[in-house]
């Protein structure tokens, strides 16, 4: 009851943000709110099945170089967005073949080489992602369906309220999806293979699935953002962006379902005040995850909440 | 035919430092079984440990490299004995993670105290000029270098196949629990070999300061590398990241003149590759 009340004040407050919020409150909600549907897609992979990625900013950059490409062609928010993810899914899923081969060690590095081979198509590849100026002059294209409606995107609170929907559509279905009986299996795998497989259960499948979902994340994360920053650019593919969710995940704990979600907001107001202070926040946030690893490897998440899911 | 070989030398000399630097992580993997995601930094550490030492405060540049192994060695000491050890029991997950957390830490720590400008100090007179090679100029500091590479080659594999200390350390690699039972004092053995591999990183470090730039930073490039290189090679072994280390060299230094344009996606590939047909890398056996 009383965690009902509390999501129930959370959506009003995010509902009414732009009433009572400046243009950069709005903004930076948008971002973490995008940290949140990237961070749960990696804590599906991570969290959940036990696989810990090192490459999902690739997916992440596959996301959002196709909505670039869409909107700058084609200008229409749905249709960017859409096609940005749908596109992230058939590379995600081709990857994951290839990926969910390992595990462990092996599974981090596989995927910190195909991450990083996207990292220097986006780079390189000049006349498909325009090399290392990026794409630039993507339109806020209007959320339109022809003959039914259009809506101008222009204003930055439109496009919020744009984000705000496909996140709580992805924070649903992900609920649904860890409360079903595939997340109690991706936890069963997590925690051993052998017993899983024994009971029947082909576990190579359901970690391709698992794969290809995380990636779905990260590009539906990444598709939203060129509509945002109107530019994508190389780094967004890079490894040291794949260590975000990572990042975000751990601060707000691993084995919890609003883990990634808490951790994306503390990830990224910590980012915003150590700025303010230091240069040297990551010194900061190296100590966090130190401290993190060595006593707390709940997250903040697990302070909160005693009981259930493993310490 | 001149370009190859006078392109050959110069990816060789760029392959030993990566040698130095994948020895050390190959070792602590292959005896701790972490991988160390701050071995790059360690190597970047040992770089401006140098220039501190030799480019500011004028000491023997011998001397400086020496202090140099000596400072990073007591960093590995305090992030072996203090972090690491408590946590080898936990999910390899858990070692990427906290490694991770001291990039973050080594990255900002050195902007702290050097700023965040690159350096570069002069290089020590004995070393200047260059010899002909094939007819072209070619820097006797990269004759040192891959004289070095070779000599440190040779020394660790005298000290691992020659001396009691590298028959303990290739005891507990094979058997963790059977050597501590039979008098290997395991702790102060993994806090050995884990400064010792810290010391090789820093030697690649320190050597590498009279001619690449000491940037922040350049610990999180270099780790890339050596993650590559020891995939290659096979996770803990040592042989392999030798000949890793020369693969990647001397690719690179081909690959800029010959495919500027994919030479990091074909790096990129080759360990992909590697990790799906052979995941114990070109030179595991079994």
């Amino acid at each position: 009851m009383k965690t009902k009340l509390a999501i129930l004040l959370i959506v009003i407050l995010l509902a009414l943000l732009p009433v009572y919020a400046g243009k950069y409150a709005v903004y930076v909600v948008i971002h973490i709110l995008l940290l949140s549907i990237f961070s749960l897609g990696f804590n599906l992979l991570f969290g959940y099945t036990g696989l810990l990625s090192f490459g999902q900013a690739g997916f992440y950059a596959v996301g959002a170089y196709g909505c670039a490409k869409i909107l700058l062609a084609y200008p229409s928010l749905l249709v960017g967005i859409l096609g940005g993810v749908a596109f992230t899914g058939v590379v995600s899923l081709a990857l994951g073949v290839l990926c969910i081969r390992h595990t462990r060690i092996y599974f981090s590095m596989l995927t910190l080489s195909f991450g990083m081979m996207i990292f220097s198509l986006a780079w390189k590849w000049r006349d498909m992602t325009g090399g290392d100026d990026g794409l630039v002059g993507i339109p806020r294209a209007p959320l339109e369906i022809p003959g039914l409606f259009s809506v101008n995107m222009v204003p930055m609170e439109n496009y919020y309220y744009v984000v705000l929907a496909f996140a709580f559509l992805a924070i649903a279905l992900f609920y649904r999806l860890v409360h079903s009986p595939m997340g109690l299996t991706l936890q069963g795998i997590r925690d051993s293979e052998t017993r899983t497989a024994c009971i029947g259960i082909s576990v190579r499948k359901y970690r391709l699935i698992s794969f290809t979902i995380a990636g779905l994340y990260a590009g539906l994360a990444g598709a939203l953002l060129p509509p945002l920053e109107s530019t994508v650019t190389p780094p967004l593919a890079h490894w040291g962006h794949s260590a975000e969710p990572v990042l975000a995940t751990l601060l707000g704990g691993i084995y919890s379902f609003s883990g990634p979600i808490v951790g994306s907001v503390i990830f990224y107001l910590l980012k915003d005040i150590i700025v303010r202070f230091t240069e040297y926040w990551q010194i900061c946030l190296g100590i966090i995850v130190v401290v993190l690893v060595m006593g707390f490897r709940g997250g903040v998440a697990s302070i909160f909440k005693r009981k259930g899911g493993r310490p | 035919m001149e370009t190859l070989v006078f392109q050959g030398l110069v990816g060789l000399s760029v392959s030993m430092y990566l040698w130095l630097l994948a020895a050390g992580l190959t070792i602590v993997f292959g005896v701790l079984g972490v991988l160390n995601f701050a071995h790059g930094s360690l190597f970047m550490l040992g770089g401006y440990f140098t220039f501190t030492y030799y480019g500011l405060w004028g000491v023997d540049f011998w001397l400086a490299i020496a202090l140099s192994l000596l400072s990073v060695g007591v960093v590995g000491y305090f992030m072996e004995r203090f972090f690491l050890r408590h946590i080898y029991h936990m999910e390899h997950a858990y070692q990427l993670l906290l490694t991770f957390g001291f990039i973050l830490i080594f990255d900002d720590a050195v902007k702290m105290i050097w700023g965040g400008v690159a350096k570069i100090p002069p290089m020590p007179g004995f070393f200047e000029g260059t010899v002909s090679v094939v007819g072209r100029p070619f820097p006797v500091y990269n004759l040192f270098i891959i004289g070095t590479g070779l000599a440190v080659a040779v020394v660790i594999w005298l000290l691992f196949e020659k001396t009691w200390w590298g028959k303990m350390v290739r005891a507990s690699a094979s058997d963790r629990e059977m050597a501590g039972a039979i008098g290997v004092n395991i702790p102060t053995l993994f806090t050995g070999v884990f400064v010792f591999g810290a010391m090789l990183a820093a030697l690649g470090g320190a050597l590498g300061t009279p001619v690449r730039v000491v940037a922040p930073g350049i610990g999180a490039a270099m780790i890339i590398q050596a993650f590559i290189i020891t995939v290659i090679g096979g996770l803990g072994n040592l042989k392999g990241a030798f000949v890793g280390a020369v693969i990647v060299g001397t690719l690179s230094a081909f690959g800029i003149l010959l495919f500027p344009v994919f030479e990091l996606f074909l790096i990129f590939l080759i360990m992909a590759v590697v990790l799906l047909l052979k995941p114990q890398g070109l030179f595991g056996g079994g």
